[in-house]
């Protein structure tokens, strides 16, 4: 549906390209999130996709049209409108009321008066506007002006639809909200969605794939439960730090050592996917191994509607049968590894004498 | 009411008069609106990184419409007087005094456009183009309804600035109720009818600047408004 090539951009010879060669391809009917920090270029990448921005050098495919090649004018404009285009100010017309914002791209297009009229309130149904027809933007709330963007934007049928931040200016419910019928439309219409965000909230909400952008290159991309469960750049990670706990508290964090010394025991980490989740793994350690394991961090998330397990664990006591954990924990289908050693809890040991 | 402070002679001179303003004020404002909007509209888009940018065509227009505006009045009146002649057909009287009138004025007015256009938001012309409007569609559909206020109050004070140039014009044989003040107030000593001038120009003024507000707020969206009070 969607397909990048070696998408360049240079604004500014010496501050360097803002997209270096970003390759990327969306199939129909997906939801593919775009996560950058400020900077990183991914509105300028969106904005490649219906030449709002015309791009340096590579070549971009939507919908069967080849924007990079298209001639300025008539074939240019009919290929803009197979793609629809909300954004993070929602861009309404303060001279328009919601239905004739609708409107607008259908005038644009030439279509009939009669079919227009016919379509508006088809268009504020599906966003759950129909009484607010006749109100002013100024007279909505955030969360419903970016309805009216929605449907603007869906008023000519298009293939794809982009999303610039469309949720960076709303509150966290009604950003819920908005992408709740991103999600609705995408499954109803199969509509293909692109979304710009710098919020792992907003992909791990509806994103089916995600590309993470840092400095302009694509750093990491595919099926957005791949990327959270596995991050493999330090970008990826940190955007995940809120939401999945690859990255430990700064408390928890500060114990850890690279080295095993006399006085420490490993601490691994435990990725649960899927069913796995659900596996009793802390008692089995204490049946089959003996060992007490401690807790140092952990978290479960559902990811695309699938369960992401992530624990921290201190091993005390579990000596050389380390390897034959590890190996228990992958015949369980987790994923398991070392990532430092911790000196044992001795204020727990004490309390433990005590007591 | 007003014969026990003027013959009736004067007042038939001041209704005249008032005519005669009104017509240079109307066909001025209605000429150089026909000028100076497509003008205003012009440095908007081929402004630096709209989407008709034309660098040279922007600077050329931007020129002009500054030596004009730089010139003072009463100098581009007396500048223009071969213009006028081709173009009236005569350098006195009311008919005369329309064509510096249009000149002095659609410079301000296509200056005062070009800032409420300025101001409409770039989003909303990247939201058109992305719709796949054409140029004219954006201009037509977008920039002037959203930029309409702006237009409007814009359009108030070139009206005022008419009505002070007129009475300008008026010394120098246009007619109107400069003349009138100048001629009969000042020349012939009669106070009473400079003052009457200028009751009436200032209940002139007054009107256009309300007339003005009013139509500006009734297209202004922007703001909201509780329905229940208007």
């Amino acid at each position: 549906m969607v397909r990048v090539e070696d998408l360049t951009m240079v604004y500014d010879e010496k501050a360097g390209p803002v997209l270096d060669k970003v390759s990327l391809s969306v199939s129909e009917g997906d939801i593919h999130g775009i996560i950058g920090r400020s900077g990183a270029g991914k509105s300028t990448l969106v904005r490649c996709l219906n030449r709002l921005v015309v791009p340096t050098s590579g070549r971009i495919e939507v919908s069967g049209h080849d924007i990079t090649t298209l001639s300025p004018g008539a074939t240019l404009r009919s290929a803009r409108r197979d793609i629809g285009m909300i954004f993070q100010h929602f861009s309404l017309m303060s001279s328009r009321t919601a239905a004739g914002n609708i409107a607008l791209p259908l005038e644009i297009a030439g279509v009939p008066k009669e079919e227009i009229r016919k379509r508006i309130p088809v268009l504020l149904d599906l966003v759950g506007l129909s009484n607010k027809a006749d109100a002013y933007p100024v007279e909505l709330s955030g969360g419903q002006k970016q309805r009216v963007g929605i449907a603007r934007a869906l008023a000519l049928d298009p293939k794809v639809l982009l999303s610039d931040e469309a949720t960076s200016a709303l509150d966290p419910e009604t950003t819920e909200q908005i992408l709740s019928l991103l999600k609705d439309i995408n499954r109803r219409l199969g509509l293909t969605i692109i979304l710009i965000t710098h919020e792992m909230d907003v992909v791990r909400a509806i994103a089916s794939h995600v590309t993470v952008l840092e400095h302009g290159r694509v750093v990491e991309s595919g099926p957005t439960f791949d990327v959270f469960a596995f991050p493999k750049s330090p970008v990826a990670r940190s955007f995940l730090s809120s939401i999945v706990a690859h990255e430990l508290p700064p408390q928890v964090a500060a114990r850890l050592q690279p080295e095993p010394s006399g006085e420490t025991a490993p601490v691994i980490r435990i990725i649960f996917t899927g069913d796995a989740a659900e596996e009793p793994v802390i008692a089995d350690l204490a049946v089959k191994f003996g060992i007490r394991a401690s807790i140092l961090h952990g978290r479960i998330d559902y990811i695309d509607e699938r369960p992401l397990g992530i624990l921290t664990l201190l091993l005390p006591e579990v000596g050389d049968r380390l390897p034959a954990v590890l190996a228990h924990l992958s015949s369980l289908g987790l994923h398991g590894e070392v990532i430092g050693h911790a000196v044992r809890s001795s204020a727990a040991g004490t309390r433990r004498a005590a007591s | 009411m007003l014969s026990d402070l003027l013959p009736p002679a004067l007042v038939a001179l001041l209704l005249d008069s008032i005519l005669q303003t009104a017509t240079m004020v109307g066909v001025a404002a209605l000429l150089s609106t026909l000028v100076g909007l497509p003008l205003g509209v012009l440095l908007v888009v081929t402004g630096k990184g709209q989407f008709l940018e034309r660098p040279a065509l922007n600077r050329v227009i931007g020129t002009i419409v500054n030596l004009i505006r730089s010139t003072p009045f009463i100098i581009l009146m007396v500048a223009i007087i071969p213009l006028t002649r081709l173009l009236a057909g005569t350098t006195v009287g009311t008919a005369a005094a329309i064509v510096p009138l249009t000149i002095a004025i659609t410079p301000l007015y296509a200056r005062l456009t070009e800032a409420a256009m300025r101001e409409v938001d770039q989003s909303l012309i990247e939201a058109a183009q992305a719709m796949g409007a054409t140029p004219l569609q954006i201009i037509w559909k977008v920039l002037l309804p959203e930029a309409l206020p702006g237009i409007l109050a814009g359009q108030t004070v070139t009206l005022v600035s008419l009505v002070g140039y007129s009475a300008m014009a008026g010394t120098v044989g246009g007619g109107g109720l400069g003349d009138l003040g100048i001629r009969f107030g000042y020349q012939r000593f009669m106070p009473e009818v400079m003052v009457a001038v200028v009751i009436v120009l200032v209940v002139i003024v007054q009107s256009i600047q309300m007339a003005g507000d009013w139509a500006a707020r009734t297209v202004n969206h922007r703001v909201a408004r509780s329905r229940d009070r208007t």
